[in-house]
């Protein structure tokens, strides 16, 4: 078919501009919903507690050293802070395009649906940030109160988890991608990465002595990993009268490669998902 | 000149046809009213014209330009109101077109008086700055329709933009339409209101199980399908004697019957298309008796569909 003479008089921009826009009000949706209220409560209330039972009861547990505090107390809470802002902000970032109908808003505009998904993703990504940025911020504050500064496997620890940040959003999108209700996309990630992913990692180790290299709880383990010293053994095994245990510790780099690889795969295939669903 | 053509285009889900093998192609600035029975496939094509679906076989084309395979190029010119769009509810109007303009392309120096002017032509000034998330379904959809003001667009296409308005609101948002009309642009609005079609347009595509019956101006589609004369319906300014009306005026060239319909309403039923229309309206304009508005009845309309769709089930 040929194509007519006729020329837009618009300029439409490139579509890293496009992006760009997308980014700039999905989140300004965010910091304005519900939602990021709800997500900063929870990190501030985690903060608030555990501020108080520290102050109150000095464990030894927690002050015996600089990097065992950072391990208690970042090391335990920082993935489930992660994993909740990467639901609150990616479980339903592309469903409910469809299922709210923004979709019919934004889509049928000169611009790529991945320019939509990458500016979402974007939008979640620096919104899961600020939630995180905070609450690092109260963890620093407390151990500069008990110690006198950060130890350099804690700045790892965080560059650690603002990548599983990066994973989890990838397949919370990808999920997302695969829904056209909200709830179910919300419902099935929370799912997946608070009960499945650990109950199937434990499954797998324990009783078929499998390392579940394919699990991306597994590979999260690092963040609290690197704050252990010296770093834990990658198989431990324990014998408790007939029966024998294993349990798997993710190395470093194999830790960031279950993240990468998790990233890489779930952000192309919420992409192509993305871009042949049907409004 | 802006072009929108469907050439074999096909959506099919499993064993159910939504659109089969329509060919059409509209070419030109005018309006183009898309009808057909719930289910026949208007909404289906619409979304295929704008990249919401895609299409199992044939092509969707907007001044030549393949709208899956390029759908940035293809959608340059384009605005379009599919459905009933939702905006982001933590959102103001201002910051919601503001991202439709930017995504057009509007240029930084007119994005803020275009948004502004857009939310003024569609009444919502007041609200311009307050969350779109506590909006009623009516108040949405004219922000919705403001959106498809923006970035000077060449092609529009509308499904159904009266739904969910009050009367005043179908009122303005075809006011809108009209004075969209005057612009250069093609306007492919699907609806079920007959009237507002009548109105509105200048040619009407009928569709049904998703393939087209008839492409044609107006006139020339009630003049072909309706089975009766056309009508027109004359507004004066003031009253006139009946005998202008049954002398003079029902012995100009085409004309079958006219009658007053009250003191400043006639009714016209003339035999033609188009070209006796346009030759009418001068005829009567020329007759010096107040003249205030000229439009074809609706009712040849709703025969001529109901005939077609009639003969296609």
């Amino acid at each position: 078919m040929a194509q007519t003479d006729f020329e837009s008089k618009n300029k439409v921009p490139s579509s890293m501009a496009q992006v760009g826009t997308i980014t700039k009000y999905a989140l300004l949706d965010y910091v304005r919903s519900r939602r990021f209220f709800i997500m900063l409560t929870i990190a501030l209330l985690i903060s608030a507690l555990l501020t108080i039972l520290v102050g109150y009861y000095r464990p030894e547990s927690f002050l015996s050293s600089e990097l065992t505090f950072y391990n208690r107390w970042w090391g335990t809470s920082v993935t489930f802070v992660v994993v909740l802002s990467g639901i609150f902000f990616g479980g339903d970032a592309i469903s409910s395009e469809f299922q709210n109908k923004t979709g019919y808003f934004g889509v049928p505009n000169p611009i790529r649906r991945s320019s939509i998904y990458v500016g979402k993703w974007l939008a979640a990504f620096i919104a899961s940030t600020v939630i995180l940025v905070i609450f690092t911020a109260i963890t620093v504050g407390n151990g500069f109160y008990y110690f006198s500064g950060v130890p350099y496997e804690f700045v790892e620890s965080l560059l650690f988890a603002l990548f599983y940040l990066v994973a989890v959003l990838g397949f919370t999108f990808f999920f997302s991608s695969l829904f056209k209700s909200s709830s179910i996309s919300i419902l099935v990630t929370a799912i997946l990465f608070l009960f499945a992913f650990t109950l199937i990692q434990e499954l797998v180790a324990d009783l078929v002595q499998i390392e579940p290299w394919f699990i991306i709880t597994y590979g999260a383990q690092i963040v609290g990993n690197v704050l252990t010293s010296p770093y834990p053994q990658h198989q431990i095994t324990t014998t408790v009268a007939r029966f024998t245990f294993t349990s798997f510790n993710a190395t470093i780099p194999e830790g960031l490669a279950i993240l990468g690889i998790y990233f890489i795969v779930t952000a192309v295939l919420g992409l192509i998902l993305f871009e042949r669903k049907e409004f | 000149m802006p072009s929108v053509e469907t050439v074999n285009l096909s959506k099919r889900y499993g064993s159910f046809t939504a659109v089969s093998d329509l060919n059409l192609k509209i070419e030109g600035a005018k309006c183009v009213g898309f009808l057909g029975p719930n289910g026949a496939g208007k909404t289906t094509t619409l979304k295929m014209l704008t990249d919401l679906i895609i299409p199992s076989s044939g092509e969707a084309l907007i001044n030549g330009v393949n709208v899956h395979a390029q759908k940035k190029k293809a959608l340059a010119s384009v605005s379009a109101l599919i459905e009933a769009p939702e905006i982001y509810a933590s959102l103001t109007p201002r910051e919601a077109l503001t991202m439709i303009a930017e995504i057009r392309g509007v240029p930084s120096e007119e994005r803020k008086k275009q948004v502004e002017d857009a939310v003024a032509e569609v009444r919502m000034e007041e609200w311009i700055d307050k969350r779109v998330g506590k909006f009623s379904k009516g108040m949405k959809q004219r922000i919705c329709v403001a959106s498809a003001l923006l970035g000077n667009p060449t092609i529009v296409f509308l499904d159904e933009p009266t739904m969910g308005l009050d009367p005043r609101g179908m009122s303005e948002v075809r006011e809108i339409i009209k004075s969209l009309r005057g612009k250069d642009r093609l306007i492919f609005m699907s609806s079920h209101i007959l009237s507002e079609v009548s109105d509105v347009c200048d040619e009407v595509a009928m569709i049904n199980h998703g393939k087209l019956i008839v492409y044609d101006t107006l006139p020339n589609v009630t003049a072909k399908f309706s089975g009766v004369n056309n009508v027109v319906e004359v507004g004066l300014a003031h009253s006139i004697d009946s005998k202008i009306v049954t002398q003079t005026i029902a012995a100009l060239p085409g004309v079958v019957s006219a009658e007053k319909v009250d003191d400043k309403n006639l009714k016209i039923s003339f035999s033609g298309g188009l070209d006796v229309q346009e030759r009418l309206l001068n005829d009567i304009v020329n007759l010096n008796i107040g003249v205030i508005s000229y439009k074809a009845a609706s009712s040849e309309l709703e025969e001529a569909y109901l005939k077609l769709i009639t003969a296609t089930l």
